[in-house]
């Protein structure tokens, strides 16, 4: 995109700034789209498993529902609470929203295809998705209203927790890929499983550890059955209690952005990107964007599918789970992963 | 080179005004903020400097998650502010001290690293390029191969610490009160042994 | 062996599995929701919906002002007030029902010794504003004439049981 500017005739450095800028317009634009799609399709699958239909009436099938709530939410008021601590209590959306975008920035959709190709892609993410709790602690907190303030304590107790065990299941990914680069990782697992599978989740070692990344993903953007921090049966609605309008919607907007990164997440680290399943020409045909879209797609239905199925987890358990569960068992991984991979020679 | 400078002002002048803001705010809950926001803007300085290994790490490890139990204690704490500031002229002469050392200290290092002779960098002030390696790999190879001693060391410090932290705190339940909770145990109760099925004749009743 | 059944069936998620697999045999399910204003479930005869109040078939309002589905309406809705008409006959000058203070029980359907006032089929008058809603005679007597055929068959079709 930068020659393309600088075909205007543009010095590079203003080429390189405006292709950026466009690249982030586009990037923002089709994921609030997806976003909004993703919304309807949530509804659409939990209405399916409980025997209903979902939204069907707006649009055909009812596809555009979710422009219909951003239209409403868009023309309602903004209340801020008289005793609110206004200037944070307004910020905090905005933290949560912006953070969900700022993901994106090196997620690669297609080879090739990402606003930035940095080193250290991996660890960006989990830098980026560290700040998400800052939108859910500081609502908590500005509201100065006992529910979300409640939600903030376990919001934030909840992410740390299971920050710590993503971080080692990434532990594991990166010293089989050798790189902390997202291009790198999707092109390191071609023909990883027999010379015939694209995927790094089919290797024994790895598979176990693409399932504790699938739940803590699950805790990390607070998605049912750890959706603690909005449980409506303890907490109204917790953090986003007393937001209306706009605000509300970038809560809303923020947590969805964030549940499909994670989705993008899973398809990138564990099942081959923007590769095809099996490593076979024809399969090459198809452009790579459509098959990282179908299984980022496909781990989206499993997320609405297990929020219709489990119910919500204890907060005991919650925490049982992160600390004594999944971080035993990450750690054994990565001892066992690196072991293995010394053993095999991997790093000769 | 003219987009680098703009952000490099821009960092540097958030930094430092968040640092000003973190002393000067009256509320400590914005004070946490306002230094997560310095935190964030020092990682985007090292990201011009080319540490972006070290970025990414201030920002998981302080932003992500340090800051966030600090704002967790602070939004808990219960201050006096008035109790808090009428000790400030008492105070004041030890503060300017430390802050007078700190300059010092800092004139010093600057003094020392223009007099030359350290290796830490190239004199531009970016941070130096190794060869071929990506900045995480020239990291590994000095903490696991000249450093690794030291590396151990205070690995084996923090473990004790954290042993420490939880031996301090652990409390054995005490005999006589209710019986803990064993998630374990009720996960693996079965409906056999929870239940018993009975068919009683009209009349009788059961016997529980 | 149990102990290690269980190991086993924890580890594997199992019930997890086993969980998504119900839920997902539902998710092709036929629907059940009733598509509302296009689709609509099936009344019984005796639904007590909309009132209305009857016509005989050569065009005379049915109500001879007997007052007692006014003395029976638990809810105090129905106000009723007569005279004379030339004919002599005795009719109401003026019949309101309120319908926001009807609980819609039927006794006034059940009173009516002519069967004049009656609940019919309809469900749907839901209206802007609350004054809407104070029906009067007229109103009363257009609901009969619209929906004269539906509750002239579901009368019959209830008959049998009465």
């Amino acid at each position: 995109m930068t020659a393309f500017f600088q075909s205007l005739g543009l010095p590079y450095e203003w080429a390189w700034t405006v292709a950026t800028l466009a690249g982030i317009l586009i990037v923002s634009l089709l994921v609030m789209f997806s976003v909004a799609m993703v919304i309807y399709v949530d509804r659409k699958v939990l209405g399916a498993i409980m025997l209903r239909r979902g939204p069907n009436v707006v649009g055909p099938f009812g596809l555009l529902q979710s422009f219909a709530d951003g239209l409403k939410v868009f023309l309602q008021e903004t209340i801020i609470p008289s005793a609110a601590n206004k200037g944070i209590f307004l910020i905090a959306p905005i933290i949560t929203f912006t953070v969900a975008l700022a993901a994106w920035a090196v997620i690669p959709f297609d080879a090739g295809v990402v606003i930035s190709d940095i080193n250290v892609g991996l660890l960006y993410i989990l830098a980026i998705s560290s700040m998400g709790v800052y939108g859910v602690v500081m609502s908590g907190w500005a509201s100065n209203s006992k529910y979300p303030f409640f939600s903030a304590m376990r919001a934030s107790a909840q992410m740390i927790s299971y920050e710590v065990s993503i971080g080692f299941v990434l532990v594991c990914v990166v010293l089989f890929a050798g790189t902390f680069n997202l291009s790198g990782i999707v092109n390191a697992q071609q023909g990883f499983g027999l010379g015939l599978i694209n995927a790094y989740a089919v290797h024994p070692l790895l598979f176990p550890m693409w399932v504790v990344f699938f739940i803590s993903a699950l805790a990390e953007t607070a998605r049912a059955p750890f959706d603690l921090t909005e449980a409506e049966s303890e907490l109204v609605a917790g953090y986003q209690t007393e937001y209306s309008s706009m605000s509300f919607a970038l809560f809303w907007l923020g947590e969805y952005a964030n549940i499909l990164l994670m989705c993008s997440l899973n398809t990138l680290l564990f099942w081959g990107g923007w590769l095809p399943p099996l490593d076979i020409p024809v399969l090459y045909m198809v452009p790579g964007i459509i098959w990282f879209l179908v299984k980022t797609f496909v781990f989206f239905f499993m997320f609405s599918w297990i929020w219709a199925t489990v119910p919500r987890y204890r907060y005991d358990q919650l925490m049982r789970l992160g600390w004594k569960v999944f971080l035993p068992m990450s750690l054994l991984f990565v001892a066992a992963t690196s072991g293995y991979l010394m053993a095999i020679g991997h790093f000769a | 080179m003219l987009i680098q400078a703009i952000a490099f002002y821009f960092f540097a002048t958030i930094v430092v005004a968040s640092a000003v803001m973190v002393v000067m705010a009256r509320n400590p809950v914005h004070s946490v903020l306002w230094l997560i926001l310095a935190f964030f803007n020092a990682a985007g300085l090292m990201v011009l400097l080319g540490a972006e290994f070290i970025a990414m790490l201030l920002v998981i490890v302080y932003v992500g998650a340090v800051a966030v139990l600090f704002l967790f204690v602070v939004m808990m704490l219960d201050i006096d502010f008035a109790a808090m500031r009428a000790g400030f002229s008492r105070n004041a002469p030890l503060g300017l001290l430390i802050a007078a050392i700190l300059l010092a200290e800092l004139l010093l290092g600057v003094g020392a690293y223009n007099a030359g002779g350290l290796t830490l960098g190239t004199p531009d002030g970016t941070a130096m390029q190794a060869a071929d390696t990506s900045n995480i790999e020239a990291l590994g190879a000095l903490l696991y191969g000249r450093y690794i001693i030291l590396f151990e060391i205070a690995g084996i410090i923090l473990l004790v610490a954290m042993i420490g932290a939880i031996v301090l705190t652990f409390q054995p339940p005490k005999p006589g009160a209710r019986a803990r909770q064993d998630v374990g145990k009720q996960i693996r109760r079965r409906p056999e042994e929870a239940t018993v099925m009975k068919s009683p004749e009209v009349g009788q009743g059961i016997e529980l | 062996m149990t102990t290690v059944s269980h190991l086993i069936k924890s580890f594997t998620l199992w019930e997890f599995l086993k969980a998504h697999a119900l839920t997902l045999k539902y998710f092709f399910k036929p629907k059940v929701t009733i598509n509302y204003p296009f689709e609509k479930a099936p009344l019984s005869p005796r639904f007590r919906g909309e009132h209305a109040l009857r016509r005989y078939p050569n065009g005379e309002e049915r109500c001879i002002a007997c007052k007692l589905c006014e003395a029976v309406c638990p809810a105090q809705a129905i106000t009723i007030e007569s005279e004379p008409r030339e004919d002599g006959s005795r009719r109401t000058t003026r019949y309101d029902i309120d319908m926001t203070k009807c609980i819609f029980c039927g006794f006034c359907q059940e009173a009516c010794p002519v069967d004049a006032i009656v609940e019919g089929p309809n469900f749907e008058y839901s209206t802007e504003t609350r004054e809407e809603l104070l029906y009067d005679k007229a109103k009363l007597l257009a609901n009969g004439d619209k929906w004269e055929r539906a509750i002239a068959a579901n009368l019959e079709a209830d008959a049998p049981y009465r």
